[in-house]
């Protein structure tokens, strides 16, 4: 038995997306950028994925660029903004429990002379706008915040945060990470008034390696990949094909029957967090309903180390992830879960388990079953 | 591009006074010497003639693959790469040698000295003659060069054989025996800096190994028996093929935590890894067990410690850093590239549920007084143990 609950990590890649890709691969493996029909050929394929994210994101087919994965779009959007605009001013804005590939990008920044207000957030993980407006000064570039957080699935208020942003400053440009975030809502980033957003296609099983980044009209950001010229000369590099191909038709599928499928996650999400509350020394760190994202929920497990209870539950055939990863020789505590508040002695205790469309409930009471015995088992054995 | 060098000298030092054993030695590291050029790019003959050991290169080869394969050859102390001519008169001869010279030393300030041998005594010119006139030859060519037939800080050796090996540059090789003329033993490998230098250790002397790993699944992960894999394939470069056996440890670590003093816990999982390592060598037809303890490093290996693990044992434990500070051990793990994999932070099952302040110098009648709190079910945990021993088969990477 294999139950995957691990698809905020990476999701299986869709049938249909298996198939358009080894089609690029092996019959229309042209280059797009050649002038003969077997790139022409190529770039139909191209054109197809932007022509899908732009409808879906209701946006311009060339605001679309395409990059190597959410970690390429966040760095060229975080660093590219912030390079192009440095004239106007050095401030930028971002929360505490934003992914790696934002924080580093701007500690980067930070190192290079640029000013970082970092945000903090509440018990459930969400932003404050109060301390938003008052971050937001004459001289910041940029805001950065994520949609979704990919830990605890906290959702935050970005159509609110956008409205203030541009109320206080017109011209302070605001990215959005919504790689979790992608698939799980109807996000329209010219509406909402985000100039920049990311989206990663492996999280909505579509293949690794690929990624898109928005860029509103008009907004200008340096490009990072310089080289050929591809891609309006904001991401050089001959477009990879199969990704694109792939990302197109796996946003298609997510955005197809999206309701039905957001309602599945969400009410398994609920069914879940409702049954695991009734183990004994459980803490769910992940909110029901609206208040948090369809397919995350962390819990933090007394007494119990994570990367013990993962391997247990792994022996199982249930995959998750460890809420942070921790290891006696090179403690690396989770920022999000510092942030929240979470006790010291439950940092090292928390997983996540993230859902698909294609989780069942079976799944869920399985893992839950499982959970129940093993905790007992482990719990025996607590550190003396 | 063709090679300058065709062909390789190998220097051996000890297996050349072994008596009568010498040939057992030789064939050993000639068979070692093949097993190592089987990855290299090139063909290779290996070959004995009138004790010494050939590697000639038949065209094309790969120069730094082969000097990197061979300095990992126990028994190897000396690599000399060979120029080969034909034999086509003295004269021709001279020149070639001054060529070699040219090349090989560019700058000339130095001092030498010829080494002629002639194993085909119908050469026309006799060793000695060869020396001056050779020399003179050089000398003319090179104004700034000398001669010096005491302490020379190159030897410029010339052999006539069918046909001519010109060398002078000995290239250091691991020294020690070659691998497989002393046994086998059974290393204890553990996944930390220590483990993998003593199988190397070890192995230099000839030695074939064997290793034993004990996973505590789910306190261990399968990235940590990965680790124990990929040391295993890194020490197999120099032991050869590495059979590794590798034991489900749960069971056995946490009946012990539940029904031994917590401080004694390590000392008595050590002594249960022990008898399961030494059961296994001797299923084995291993000689002894290896270990990568050194005094004091921690808790289990002070002098008190090694004698309550010890006790448990009639093989021999070899040691072979038990006198080694901690940064030597890591030189060496540096230099035979295992260092980078030990550091790769897993959890191994030493480190779970240890004790904060673990016994350092326990009474061995206190531990077998508590070890007989285990008697119920032990023996069949340790039965269970050794039949579920899964076995994996590791070849150099």
């Amino acid at each position: 038995m294999e139950i995957y609950l691990d698809n905020s990590a990476t999701t299986q890649v869709a049938a249909t997306v298996r198939d358009i890709m080894v089609e690029t691969m092996d019959m229309e493996y042209g280059n797009p950028s050649s002038m003969h029909l077997k790139g022409v050929a190529a770039e139909k394929y191209i054109r197809g994925a932007k022509e899908t994210l732009a409808r879906i994101l209701k946006v311009q087919e060339k605001e679309i660029f395409f990059t190597s994965g959410g970690t390429e779009s966040n760095n060229m959007a975080i660093i590219g903004a912030a390079m192009a605009h440095k004239r106007r001013g050095m401030h930028l804005i971002t929360t505490k429990i934003e992914h790696p590939c934002v924080t580093k990008p701007m500690q980067y920044l930070e190192e290079q002379g640029f000013e970082v207000t970092w945000l903090n957030v509440d018990e459930y993980g969400v932003v404050s706008l109060d301390e938003l407006k008052n971050a937001i000064r004459e001289d910041t570039i940029l805001v950065s915040i994520m949609y979704v957080n990919n830990e605890i699935g906290a959702v935050q208020p970005i159509k609110e945060a956008a409205e203030l942003i541009k109320k206080i400053n017109p011209k302070t440009l605001f990215h959005v990470d919504a790689i979790q975030a992608f698939g799980k809502y109807q996000i329209y980033p010219s509406r909402m008034g985000i100039d920049l957003m990311s989206i990663s296609g492996h999280k909505f099983h579509g293949p690794k390696g690929i990624g898109a980044l928005y860029v509103k009209d008009k907004v200008r950001i340096r490009p990072l990949i310089l080289g050929g010229g591809q891609q309006q000369d904001m991401r050089s590099g001959t477009e990879n094909v199969p990704g694109i191909a792939g990302i197109g038709m796996a946003a298609k599928v997510a955005y197809t029957d999206f309701a039905e499928k957001r309602a599945h996650q969400m009410a398994l999400k609920d069914f879940f967090i409702d049954e695991i509350s009734k183990l004994d020394g459980v803490k769910v760190n992940s909110r029901k309903g609206e208040d948090g994202a369809p397919h995350i929920v962390s819990v933090s497990f007394e007494g119990v180390r994570s990367e013990v209870l993962l391997h247990s539950l792994e022996e199982k055939g249930i995959y998750v992830s460890a809420g942070s990863a921790c290891s006696s020789n090179k403690p690396a505590v989770s920022s999000t879960l510092a942030a929240i508040g979470l006790p010291k002695n439950l940092l090292d205790s928390t997983l996540r388990f993230s859902f698909s469309s294609q989780t069942t409930k079976e799944e869920l009471e399985y893992c839950i079953e499982s959970l129940r015995s093993l905790l007992q088992i482990l719990r025996r054995y607590r550190a003396k | 591009m063709e090679n300058r060098f065709q062909a390789f000298l190998i220097k051996y030092a000890e297996i050349g006074c072994k008596g009568k054993n010498r040939y057992i030695f030789e064939d050993a590291l000639v068979k070692q010497i093949r097993h190592a050029l089987k990855p290299v790019d090139g063909q290779f003959t290996v070959s004995k003639e009138s004790g010494r050991i050939y590697v000639n290169c038949e065209g094309e080869y790969d120069y730094e693959e082969t000097i990197t394969a061979l300095k990992r050859v126990f028994g190897i102390v000396g690599i000399c790469p060979l120029v080969q001519i034909d034999d086509n008169g003295f004269e021709d001869l001279k020149e070639q040698v001054v060529a070699y010279m040219d090349r090989t030393y560019p700058d000339k300030n130095i001092t030498f000295k010829v080494v002629a041998r002639r194993a085909r005594k119908n050469y026309p010119v006799d060793s000695m003659t060869m020396n001056a006139l050779l020399g003179e030859a050089i000398l003319q060519a090179f104004p700034e060069i000398s001669v010096d037939v005491h302490e020379p800080d190159v030897f410029l050796n010339v052999e006539i054989r069918n046909r001519i090996n010109i060398y002078s540059e000995i290239i250091p090789g691991p020294g020690g025996m070659p691998v497989g003329t002393a046994g086998k033993a059974m290393l204890l490998l553990s996944g930390g800096i220590d483990s993998p230098v003593a199988g190397y250790m070890v192995a230099k002397r000839g030695v074939k190994l064997d290793a034993v790993y004990f996973h505590a699944p789910p306190y261990t992960s399968e990235r940590a028996k990965q680790k124990v894999v990929d040391l295993a394939r890194r020490v197999a470069r120099y032991s050869g093929p590495i059979q590794l056996h590798v034991i489900n440890f749960t069971d056995i670590q946490l009946y012990i935590y539940e029904k031994c003093p917590h401080e004694e816990l390590t000392i008595i999982m050590r002594r249960y890894m022990m008898r399961i390592a030494e059961t296994i060598a001797k299923e084995n037809e291993c000689l002894g067990l290896i270990t990568g303890e050194s005094i004091g490093q921690v808790a289990s290996q002070t002098m008190q410690s090694l004698a309550a693990t010890n006790e448990v044992c009639t093989l021999p434990v070899f040691r072979p850093v038990i006198a080694f500070d901690k940064q030597d051990i890591v030189d060496i793990s540096v230099k035979i590239d295992t260092y980078e994999t030990s550091v790769l932070p897993y959890e191994d099952c030493c480190t779970i549920f240890v004790a904060k302040h673990p016994v350092t110098k326990p009474n061995v009648n206190v531990i077998r007084k508590n070890e007989r709190k285990l008697e119920e079910n032990i023996d069949e945990l340790v039965k269970i143990a050794l039949e579920t021993d899964e076995k994996i088969w590791v070849e150099a990477d």
